[in-house]
């Protein structure tokens, strides 16, 4: 196991008396796939905003490459190397894919005053990085992002993360509104993302993507980490129901079969207006 | 697949749809913002020649709608861009009087040199950009409404102001040589020098916004602000800048006026508010931000003032005007979000 590139050591933040997260330790490792898994509302979104440095933390410590740092803001951290991929996040529709990969680093060329953006070689960058990542379909950079289905663009924004030297990639719920063929693309892309040595924070709370691609896992529960196990330690049914806040499904769907039962197997609406 | 279409894209980034546009197709050209404004400058001529006179495009008959789109275009520009950033400015409308105002009392009234009437009529235009940019980044408030109230206040400053210090609402200005032959005469007797203003403008805004760096931030902050801040574009500066630029150019087009025309007037631009937003409109630039372009913008002020001068040169009443006008913003709304579509889902071969 390689040395961790981010630690979190008892992370607490909470906003005015609500404590938010609480107690989070965590080891981020280059080449690894982090697994942050949790219900609506669980404190996934805060831990990852305090990763990218818009939050500090109330209390306890984070390193990055052994030596302790606290973000001034999400600039220093980008710059820190650590880069958030939000849903579609990074990408602007109606610009074409060279110009929006290349957004505030434009590539020029010319002298003084009369600097143009290079067109052409943004495109070739752009085209290549995202074809790096197996996007082959695009082909030219002159097209508009808008025009790419969901998955292109989410990889779009990932390929352009790791071209401006990400060391740290916080996915945040990327396959979410994706269809399964589309999610397919982007967890290949998160594939590829670690194979180049990259650590990425993948936060979803589909499991069958976790399960996909992650080789540590991290579960949260109100703001605390309820489960930290790697991969193949859990089955799909154990990490659902740690999810489901420590609910077992089984528990559920028992509750739903007697609704259902007391019910005619019919929805309450449909029971009440029969009535 | 993958060395099937491996050798494929270095060819295919060379192709077209360049804003040099050497060796372009017909359908690279359909999808650029400007293409409704340049059918609808084509559709308007053609309409005017049909039915008025070919005196309409003689230098006499050119200069009017020129004079009209010169003035409403340095102002369109920058009214362009920020709907291309996604912001608004109607505060111009009081800035217009409030150039000419200044520059006249300054330098007609109290009989101080020209330039420094030029530079405080200027710096109130940066001055009111400036409270109009800090109030809308710092406040979050619409720029509308920001600029709404700005457009009431400057207004009421000038009107106030100007009973207060001269006693009337309508000042002289009697401008030496030198400020007469760069803003305020009439080349050929009827070309307003405001013309040539208005092409170097449009050279330096096309080589700003389409080439140099910097055009690509005000589309990205139109497009998603969130995300543009995130990849390092100052937004608030570049937002303060752009107010900055609308209301000084407004203010510059006042006193360009006030000097052509030897007095200032302090009701006279609010039209200018509604007819620099449709030639933007007509021009191509999305509502709504991130789309747009300069040369669109400048064709869709021509189509503009075509249709607001051209009248005169039919048998038409011109009362009609308004009308078409307004036709021809709808039209131009629909073909210009037609095309945006065609941009969006072209791709350069299969699907």
């Amino acid at each position: 196991m390689s040395t961790p590139i981010l630690k979190l050591r008892n992370i607490c933040k909470s906003f005015g008396p609500i404590d938010v997260l609480n107690d989070i330790s965590l080891d981020i490792r280059p080449g690894e796939v982090l697994c942050l898994l949790g219900d609506n509302g669980a404190g996934k979104s805060t831990l990852i905003k305090t990763l990218s440095g818009v939050y500090t933390p109330t209390s306890g410590t984070m390193e990055m490459d052994g030596a302790p740092v606290a973000f001034t803001g999400p600039r220093d951290a980008s710059n820190r190397g650590i880069a958030t991929v939000h849903q579609f996040g990074g990408t602007f529709p109606l610009m074409t894919i060279g110009r929006s990969f290349f957004v505030g680093v434009e590539p020029t060329k010319g002298w003084g005053p009369f600097k143009v953006f290079d067109r052409k070689r943004a495109n070739e960058i752009a085209v290549k990085a995202i074809r790096d990542f197996g996007i082959t379909r695009i082909d030219d950079g002159d097209r508009l992002v808008g025009g790419l289905s969901g998955g292109e663009r989410q990889s779009l924004a990932i390929a352009r993360a790791v071209h401006f030297g990400a060391k740290v990639l916080i996915l945040d719920e990327p396959t979410a509104a994706l269809g399964v063929k589309q999610a397919t693309h982007v967890l290949r892309i998160v594939n590829e993302a670690k194979r180049r040595g990259l650590a990425v924070v993948f936060i979803t709370h589909q499991v069958m993507h976790a399960m996909a691609v992650g080789d540590h896992f991290a579960v949260l529960i109100r703001g605390a980490i309820a489960a930290d196990f790697r991969k193949g330690e859990k089955t799909r049914e154990e990490i659902t129901d740690l999810m489901a806040g420590g609910e077992t499904m089984a528990d559920l769907e028992a509750q739903i079969d007697g609704y259902r039962q007391t019910h005619d197997g019919h929805p309450p609406q449909l029971a009440n207006a029969a009535v | 697949m993958n060395s099937k279409t491996a050798s494929q894209p270095l060819t295919i980034a060379k192709t077209p749809s360049a804003p040099d546009a050497s060796g372009f197709s017909i359908g690279g050209l359909f999808r650029r913002p400007e293409a409704g404004a340049f059918l609808g400058l084509f559709g308007v001529f053609v309409f005017f020649l049909v039915f008025g006179s070919i005196d309409f495009l003689k230098p006499a008959g050119a200069a009017s709608w020129l004079n009209v789109a010169a003035n409403l275009g340095i102002i369109a520009f920058p009214i362009g861009l920020l709907m291309i950033a996604g912001e608004l400015d109607i505060s111009i409308g009081s800035m217009i009087p409030a150039g000419s105002m200044t520059v006249a009392i300054i330098s007609g009234y109290y009989g101080l040199p020209i330039w420094i009437g030029i530079a405080a009529s200027l710096g109130l235009g940066v001055f009111v950009g400036l409270v109009n940019g800090f109030l809308v980044v710092r406040t979050n408030v619409p720029s509308l409404i920001v600029t709404l109230g700005t457009l009431f206040a400057v207004a009421g400053l000038v009107l106030g102001l100007s009973v207060l210090l001269t006693g009337t609402t309508s000042v002289a200005l009697k401008a030496p040589e030198l400020a007469k032959f760069l803003f305020g005469q009439f080349v050929g007797n009827t070309f307003q020098v405001i013309i040539f203003w208005w092409l170097a403008l449009t050279a330096l805004y096309i080589f700003v916004i389409h080439y140099s760096p910097y055009g690509n931030w005000i589309f990205a902050m139109g497009g998603d602000k969130v995300s543009a801040r995130n990849a390092g574009i100052p937004t608030a500066r570049l937002t303060i800048c752009l107010f900055v630029l609308s209301s000084t150019s407004a203010a510059f087009v006042g006193m360009c006026q006030a000097i052509l025309f030897n007095s200032a007037q302090v009701s006279a631009g609010m039209s200018f508010i509604f007819n620099s937003i449709i030639s933007v409109v007509v021009g191509g630039v999305l509502l709504t931000g991130g789309f747009g372009s300069i040369i669109g913008i400048f064709f869709g002020t021509i189509t503009f003032a075509v249709v607001n001068q051209g009248i005169y040169f039919t048998t038409f009443d011109r009362n009609w005007s308004s009308l078409i006008i307004g036709v021809m913003l709808l039209l131009a709304v629909l073909m210009n979000n037609t095309f945006r579509t065609m941009a969006l889902s072209y791709s350069p071969k299969k699907k």
